[in-house]
């Protein structure tokens, strides 16, 4: 689209085009702006005494109202530390096994093509809408009877599960787009399967990279789960933290506001780090 | 070239630790809650009560009310979401892809998606905070009154996943090929014309499926409402979906105690009316929706 409208857009721009130029940026930064401000609010809040939110909440901190007292209550009082510990032990586990798992079981799908592959393939495939919450009950019964409810691994099990069909619709795209010739040429000089595979993955980073940004989001940010199979105090997520938090200091409004941004700020980052592998990972995982 | 013999044992062989994980923790759960339905398992042993806790849970009077609630008003907190989320999502796709941007489709795609990674705890409490009727925005208390509370949820929870129906329509509308726009465009077609009469109809399919998904994952929404409203939501019960419905009935709350069969009756029933709907969707909408090769 750009090759076509750039040759276009060096000449003299015509006056229609541009009042339609500036309406859409227009537009576009209104939306941004309803997008992003009222996080802002709560960031910028959160660096203010409570006389100063209460005050004008719109307000910037000043040098009477800037505080950072509510970050302090926040480490004083919560486990935020413990929370994030917590919650990247759980999303790169979870991560990491559903790639081992996920591109294992691609690769076999796409690669050793017998006719109950489609099948196997398609059941995979049905767990992307599956709502996995509904199986809940026997969840917590199976977690409890093994013993490892309230720990970080029932969690890790339960959300590999939960992305899984995701991760293979991607990698079985990623895979198919891979040579022929590079894999036959890999058996020639005598690679086994397992070399074969190795040999493929550097091609498929992009795909892995998409499967990995877009486990993190859903797994960081989920509260049913670990509200269930792990609520003790020791194995909060930072999700899980937050909600506590805020409930148990409803009126320590700078607190509370560090803690949302605390709770915040990490997946932002990441996201605008990634988000183009997340973009990818998305739209193709979801598109076939 | 791999013998057939050698490729059933390195499919079974790749294949089995994904598909253990996904059977055991995804698939026989949902089956075995189905499962669990027919039984009572009340004092110890297991009882095969055929649909006994059905029957149950439609003649209870409080477990039947709060059903029917939950369910109307899952449905109001679905359509919230159709009728708003996805035409600004649509909207937004195809600005971002009029061709009238360039290097700014980046930035602009990546703030409009930041919603999306926060936690619903967080867009919770962020939109609690702005629209508290002692200092916010708005004066009137939005969520404290049983006609306005889930309305406002809803917007809330729309306002966080704008991003998802954006991105996912973006994506297709940037995979119609430049010449197929650039031919009507010759033709004298207004940019109006194009997006309804060309590029709408290709990405259909697309379009179709965001809002099945949308449809799954608002009958399947609970945190949202646990967030700001807790496990039994008011006021009145009016923001009380399924999940938070399906929450109470097997984990117990002030009100309700906690009941492993009903839970899993519960889920059954959600899983039910998630499977008929999507399915009905399929046969019926998906197939006329043509994908096109292009």
């Amino acid at each position: 689209m750009t090759t076509v409208t750039q040759p276009r857009q060096r000449r003299r721009v015509r006056p229609a085009d541009r009042a339609a130029n500036l309406g859409l940026h227009a537009a576009l930064i209104a939306l941004s702006l309803g997008a992003v401000v009222p996080v802002l609010i709560v960031v910028m809040n959160s660096f203010k005494t409570t006389q100063g939110i209460f005050g004008s909440f719109l307000a910037p901190p000043d040098a009477e109202t800037f505080s950072v007292q509510g970050y302090l209550n926040v480490f004083s009082r919560g486990n935020f530390l413990l929370n994030y510990q917590n919650s990247l032990i759980v999303t790169i586990s979870t991560i990491v096994l559903t790639i081992v798992l996920g591109t294992l079981a691609a690769w076999a799908l796409v690669e050793y093509r017998v006719p109950i592959a489609p099948a196997l393939a398609g059941f995979f495939v049905i767990g992307i809408m599956l709502p996995i919450r509904l199986g809940t009950v026997p969840l917590l019964k199976t977690m409890t009877a093994w013993g490892i409810v309230d720990t970080l691994g029932a969690l890790v099990l339960v959300y590999t599960a939960m992305q899984l069909p995701l991760a293979i619709a991607l990698m079985t795209t990623y895979f198919r787009a891979v040579p022929a010739e590079l894999k036959e040429a890999a058996r020639i000089d005598g690679a086994g399967e397992w070399r074969t595979l190795w040999i493929t993955l550097p091609i498929v980073r992009v795909g892995i990279a998409a499967v990995a940004s877009i486990t993190m989001l859903p797994v960081w940010n989920d509260l049913w789960f670990p509200l269930i199979l792990a609520p003790g105090k020791g194995n909060q997520t930072v999700t899980l933290g937050v909600q506590q938090f805020v409930g148990q200091f409803q009126s320590d409004y700078p607190a509370l506001l560090a803690a949302l941004t605390l709770g915040a700020v990490p997946l932002v980052v990441l996201f605008a780090v990634f988000s183009k592998q997340y973009i990818a990972g998305l739209s193709k995982g979801y598109g076939k | 070239m791999i013998r057939t013999g050698t490729r059933y044992r390195m499919l079974a062989l790749f294949v089995a630790p994904a598909l253990v994980v996904y059977v055991a923790f995804a698939v026989y759960p949902l089956l075995s809650s189905v499962g669990m339905s027919f039984f009572d398992s009340g004092g110890g042993d297991s009882t095969f009560v055929g649909f006994g806790n059905y029957v149950e849970l439609f003649t209870n009077p409080t477990t039947s009310e709060r059903f029917w609630n939950a369910l109307v008003n899952n449905v109001e907190f679905f359509l919230i979401h159709l009728l708003v989320e996805l035409p600004v999502g649509l909207l937004i796709a195809a600005l971002l892809t009029s061709g009238r941007l360039r290097r700014s489709v980046g930035l602009y795609r990546t703030l409009l998606f930041i919603p999306a990674t926060l936690s619903v705890v967080i867009v919770g409490f962020l939109w609690r905070l702005i629209i508290n009727p002692l200092w916010g925005i708005v004066e009137f208390p939005l969520l404290g009154n049983e006609a306005t509370a889930l309305p406002t949820i809803s917007l809330m929870s729309v306002w966080q996943y704008l991003g998802i129906p954006m991105v996912f329509l973006y994506t297709a509308l940037l995979a119609i090929p430049d010449d197929v726009v650039e031919a009507s465009r010759i033709d004298g077609a207004g940019a109006w014309t194009i997006f309804w009469r060309i590029k709408f109809p290709l990405i259909a399919p697309q379009f179709g499926l965001i809002t099945i998904l949308t449809y799954i994952w608002t009958f399947n929404g609970f945190d949202i409402v646990y967030a700001l409203n807790g496990s039994a939501p008011g006021p009145n019960y009016s923001t009380d979906i399924l999940g938070t419905f399906f929450y109470r009935s097997f984990f117990g709350s002030s009100g309700q105690v906690a009941d492993l069969d009903l839970g899993g009756t519960v889920a059954s029933v959600i899983f039910a009316i998630i499977l008929v709907t999507t399915a009905a969707y399929f046969w019926v909408l998906q197939r006329r929706l043509k994908t096109y090769e292009l």
